[in-house]
């Protein structure tokens, strides 16, 4: 599945977007943030709080308990501020 | 005739007059138009501005703002609705984001251009870069923001 970093956790991660095959027992969004944290430092870094972080998957707002079964593409971001 | 909002996320400036007059002219079934524009401020806290930079999610921004549109004409009779938002660098004084509603009476304009503002704040995503002579940051997300989405969800 293809996963996408907007703002500053896009600039903690250091990559705008990616390919990644998490493993089968990575269900949820909270579990996909779990295993992306342990990929690394500049991972763990721009998910240090969890809570803050949103997520969407294939362009609709999500909750961390979100299955991510059959996801295309999903997104990491913080609070959003347009308006 | 059923209503379609147009939605439009660009970089480019926008003409205020011109929505309007697009939403309105030639028709005799509008009575109010209501108007929101966002405006980049030169200030925050008291400390001067040199610019913002938003940074949008191409394809959701469209997708997100379209569901609350939606929303928007299901909740209000509305004749008419435009919403425009920017992205990439914005000065002071310059537009950032533009609601137009257009209905046959004044108060289903005023309710929806307010609904879809708070909605745009919370939801839409797009993220605010303050540029100032300190540097660089991110905006930080308002809890009264989500306290002014939230009042129109109470039943």
């Amino acid at each position: 599945m293809r996963v996408k970093y907007f703002a500053w956790v896009r600039e903690r991660v250091g990559v705008a977007e990616e390919t990644v095959e998490p493993p089968a027992d990575v269900r949820t969004v909270t579990d996909l943030i779990g295993w992306l944290s342990s990929r690394g430092e500049a991972y763990a870094y721009a998910f240090e709080e969890p809570k803050v972080i949103r997520a969407a998957i294939d362009h609709a707002h999500v909750k961390p308990d979100a299955a991510i079964a059959g996801a295309r593409e999903i997104a990491f971001f913080p609070p959003m501020t347009g308006g | 005739m059923s209503v379609t909002a147009t939605i439009r996320i660009q970089e480019a400036d926008f003409d205020v007059a011109g929505e309007i007059a697009a939403l309105s002219q030639g028709r005799t079934d509008v009575g109010a138009v209501v108007t929101f524009s966002g405006v980049c401020r030169g200030s925050e806290n008291g400390e001067p501005i040199a610019a913002l930079t938003l940074e949008h999610y191409p394809g959701m921004a469209e997708a997100e703002i379209g569901r609350h549109a939606d929303e928007a004409l299901a909740r209000w009779p509305l004749k008419g609705l435009t919403i425009i938002h920017r992205f990439g660098r914005i000065a002071p004084g310059e537009n950032i984001v533009l609601v137009v509603t257009a209905s046959s009476h004044r108060q289903a304009a005023f309710e929806a251009a307010d609904f879809l503002m708070d909605y745009l704040k919370t939801n839409a995503p797009f993220w605010k870069r303050e540029e100032s002579e300190k540097g660089t940051s991110w905006v930080d997300a308002r809890d009264h923001d989500d306290a002014a989405a939230a009042r129109w969800t109470k039943p």
